[in-house]
């Protein structure tokens, strides 16, 4: 299941698509929205896609998480939208035999997401500013854009 | 030729809309409309030395020379997860 949504994460439905009775372990991950970040308050996020890349890319990423281990059902699912502090942005749920790979898999989908599929998210700090984050190559500061005064 | 490049995020919200058309030469590489565009708008030029393009929602490298008829889209650094 590969799921681009603006409705909330419902991790049981995740937990669902990836039983399996050829599965020892069932690993999820879900990744939630932070209140503070390098000490800067955030009072919501935005997240936008570029929707029929992003569901292409995260195809991708699945078939090759299953070349590399022996996944039994794999589901990832991405928020889109508005967010409030704590709620989940993301959520992938793996499943195999054993629970080595079902951890790796899981890690490595995750880690590939935020590298490759294109989706981005905007702080709405709450001093009332907003920034796009595109955390730029090479560097280990984010840069941010900050929102152009109407 | 005229190009239109799709724009998200921060782009988007610079360029006030989520289109950019672009003239370039006929036979032009990737690598041309990115700098066709930092010149149309030198305050992004960080943000698209460091984007990526799509054609096609696949990503492409400077090198690739440019079709009619292809969907291109610039992709800034992503943020999701």
């Amino acid at each position: 299941m590969i799921k681009l949504t603006k409705a909330e994460i419902d991790s049981t439905e995740l937990l669902e698509a990836v039983a399996s009775q050829q599965a020892g372990a069932v690993v999820l991950f879900l990744g939630t929205t932070r209140e503070f970040t390098s000490g800067r308050r955030t009072s919501s996020l935005d997240y936008e896609s570029y929707p029929d890349m992003a569901e292409k890319k995260i195809a991708e990423l699945e078939s090759e998480a299953c070349r590399r281990w022996p996944i039994t059902e794999c589901a990832i699912v991405h928020r889109l939208g508005h967010l409030e502090l704590g709620e989940a942005s993301v959520g992938i749920a793996v499943s195999s035999p054993h629970r080595e790979e079902a951890f790796l898999a899981g890690k490595w989908l995750i880690d590939k997401l935020k590298e490759i599929v294109p989706i981005w998210k905007k702080e709405n700090w709450a001093d009332g500013t907003s920034d796009w984050v595109h955390p730029m190559m090479g560097t280990t500061e984010e840069t941010r854009i900050s929102e152009r005064e109407k | 030729m005229n190009v239109s490049v799709k724009l998200f995020a921060a782009l988007k919200q610079f360029a006030g809309k989520d289109c950019l058309d672009v003239e370039v030469r006929e036979g032009a590489l990737i690598g041309d409309l990115r700098t066709k565009m930092i010149q149309q708008f030198p305050e992004l030029a960080e943000t698209f030395s460091h984007s990526m393009f799509a054609v096609d929602t696949d990503y492409v490298d400077d090198k690739v020379q440019i079709s009619p008829d292809t969907e291109i889209a610039c992709i800034p650094p992503v943020s999701g997860g």
